[in-house]
């Protein structure tokens, strides 16, 4: 039972392309956190964390458990209320409204359905709270049911219904009144990959047909990185970077970043030079000099780390034209075959691993690079990017 | 591994059994018991079941019995329910260890002290003894009985749930009678029943804290049986086994049913039908 969403329509590239509303100072926020501060006793979950969030848009909160990134979505739900600090909702202070009287809906990670009532009286929950007259509200979750291709299943239990069908209900029940925004914690956890998979692009463009404001709490970058406009990148209760999926991947902050969004190969060493708008470090150990067009605000001399992906490094059995800059080289400790790529792990002379991911575009056979062969690990010089912290 | 009745089985069985129910069957069978001596046999007879219906005595004292029951098994349900939740949800509170203590302390107080601490008080602040102190008597010593089935319950209980019924507009006191108490319903129902066998069978505080006009059946068979055991006492108790037996049947009988109603639901669920 794994239908669509919505039928395919007309293609969504053009809205998301031109949508970046965070770069223009003139757009309003429509969700603020401003200096907010969240303790539990002596824990701090959130720690003097602002952040806007702006109208129309699709924004993830990244990080381990533990992180800080459910609690802020409660505060905006009004399950929390900031020890300090202030959430606003379209200009509106929200600390101290109660949550039942706040504009937005949210998807929990259980689904929360009500056991006791049918498919059809869980969606219209939220619609009778606000006393709209009986036939709106039939109308309205009649509409809810097709959005989300559940008609058949109005009468059944949520108990009738398999995980892929709970989610639809649960979705279907916290848009039903039409929120301003659209909390979702964690919500296509308890999916299968292929479920998952597809209920992220399904979720997308629910998002941009219905033009609200969705907010996602996942541990899952993949996840984050599929549906999110941008993503808050969250350690320990604050914000470690804030920017589009891209910029994340292509241009983290910090090591915390890099190593938390995908693979990252790092190499330890100092600023040597950051003449002519190319930055160089000197690695330590091998003294290998490493140059990129990127400065990342590093300053000569700063202890610094080249970080860059897997993906983006060649490898190869001959020496580069100019193997002074830009390259190492080892040997080939380990291959992992995962069928579409492999990952070889280059051991430096330093005993430093270093990962190069290799696209298998043949049938394989017979692998040109194989076990202990001494090779070559090159990049261009906007392959990586230098991080100071 | 042989899985069936080896002899040893059986002869556990019959022994749990017989130590078990034998006193209530002895009971039961001679209150069929033509001879006005109960331990003589004297052929069947079903003449002390009608003749129960002229004793005006156990008629009366069954009446208070139940009414003081009923009434005290429903307070009760209420304020073990609350006691229950505050438990519960308030988390860590000042004076919660306390508190927590001092609900379930009549659990295992002894029954006498616990009477006679009651009809100290009531002789105290001059609280006629009859109908109501008995009732306020049962109230307080089940009341903790339903605390601790409810709070059970409580604890399992999903608080998302509440939490989604909040988020989508409803408040909190009505989300309580909308979707707290009816999923916590079996748990209040199974409470209110633990109170009601509760108050029925109580003999020690009842007598400390009645008073003229309110005799329980309890008191009454008890006061009856120092004076030798009748026939009618054995039809009277008979009866007795007979409701509490069928209210714990069909209890039975219908979580039996809902349960094999559910795994057939999801049964097909998980089949996507």
């Amino acid at each position: 039972m794994a239908g669509k969403l919505l039928t395919a329509g007309k293609s969504l590239g053009p809205i998301r392309r031109a949508f970046a509303p965070w770069n223009d100072p003139a757009a309003k926020p429509f969700i603020q956190f401003q200096n907010v501060t969240k303790t539990f006793g002596d824990f701090t979950a959130v720690d003097d964390l602002s952040l806007n969030i702006y109208e129309r848009e699709f924004f993830a909160l990244l990080g381990p458990s533990g992180c800080g990134k459910t609690t802020l979505m409660r505060m905006i739900a009004g399950f929390e209320e900031p020890t300090s600090g202030h959430v606003m909702l379209d200009g509106q202070d929200l600390v101290g409204v109660p949550p039942y009287r706040r504009p937005t809906n949210m998807m929990f990670q259980s689904y929360a359905l009500f056991p006791h009532m049918n498919v059809w009286d869980n969606i219209a929950f939220g619609l009778k709270q606000d006393g709209m007259p009986k036939p709106d509200i039939a109308t309205r979750v009649d509409e809810m049911l097709a959005l989300v291709k559940l008609e058949k299943f109005a009468k059944r239990k949520p108990h009738q219904l398999s995980g892929g069908q709970k989610q639809r209900v649960a979705l279907a029940r916290s848009l039903a009144k039409k929120p301003k925004v659209l909390l979702l914690d964690e919500p296509l956890g308890a999916l299968d990959k292929k479920l998952r998979e597809e209920t992220q692009f399904e979720l997308i463009d629910l998002q941009v047909k219905l033009g609200m404001t969705f907010v996602i709490v996942t541990h899952d970058q993949e996840e984050a990185m599929t549906v999110a406009d941008r993503i808050a990148v969250m350690d320990q209760g604050k914000i470690v970077q804030i920017a589009t999926p891209a910029e994340i991947y292509e241009q983290p902050n910090s090591r915390y970043v890099a190593d938390f969004i995908g693979d990252i190969n790092l190499l330890e060493g100092h600023i040597s030079s950051t003449e002519g708008g190319v930055t160089t470090l000197d690695c330590d150990g091998t003294g290998a000099k490493v140059q990129v067009s990127q400065d990342g605000g590093a300053k000569l001399g700063d202890h610094a780390w080249f970080a860059v992906r897997p993906e983006k490094v060649a490898i190869s059995l001959s020496p580069p034209a100019d193997p002074s800059v830009n390259a190492v080289t080892g040997e080939v400790w380990d291959i992992a075959y995962l069928g579409d790529v492999s990952i070889y792990h280059v051991r430096l002379a330093t005993g430093a691993t270093v990962k190069a991911t290799i696209t298998n575009t043949t049938r394989l056979v017979e692998r040109p690079i194989t076990w202990d062969d001494k090779v070559w690990l090159t990049w261009s010089r906007d392959g990586g990017v230098v991080l100071t912290r | 591994m042989r899985r069936g009745a080896s002899w040893f089985n059986v002869t556990s069985i019959t022994l749990g059994f017989a130590f078990l129910y034998l006193p209530i069957v002895l009971l039961v069978v001679y209150s069929f018991n033509a001879s006005k001596l109960v331990t003589v046999w004297g052929g069947f007879s079903t003449k002390w079941y009608v003749s129960l219906l002229s004793n005006q005595g156990l008629l009366d004292a069954a009446w208070v019995t139940i009414r003081v029951a009923l009434l005290s098994a429903t307070l009760a349900t209420v304020l073990g329910t609350l006691a229950a939740i505050a438990l519960v949800r308030f988390g860590r509170f000042p004076g919660g260890t306390l508190f927590s203590g001092m609900v379930y302390a009549p659990l295992v107080m002894p029954e006498v002290i616990t009477g006679l601490a009651m009809l100290l008080l009531f002789v105290a602040i001059g609280f006629a003894r009859g109908f109501w102190t008995l009732t306020l008597a049962h109230i307080t010593f089940s009341m903790c009985f339903v605390a601790v089935v409810v709070q059970s319950r409580l604890i399992t209980f999903d608080r998302s749930l509440e939490e989604a019924a909040l988020d989508l507009g409803c408040p909190p006191f009505r989300t309580f009678f909308t979707i707290t108490l009816p999923l916590i319903l079996p748990a209040v129902v199974a409470g209110w029943m633990l109170a009601f066998t509760l108050s029925l069978d109580d003999l020690v505080i009842s007598s400390f804290t009645t008073g003229p006009g309110a005799t329980t059946l309890p008191m009454k068979i008890y006061s009856q049986v120092r004076l030798g055991v009748t026939p009618e006492i054995n039809a009277i108790c008979s009866i007795l086994i007979a409701i509490v037996a069928t209210g714990v049947i069909i209890a039975s009988a219908v979580t039996k049913r809902r349960e094999v109603d559910r795994q057939r639901a999801e049964r097909l669920a998980i089949q996507g039908v």
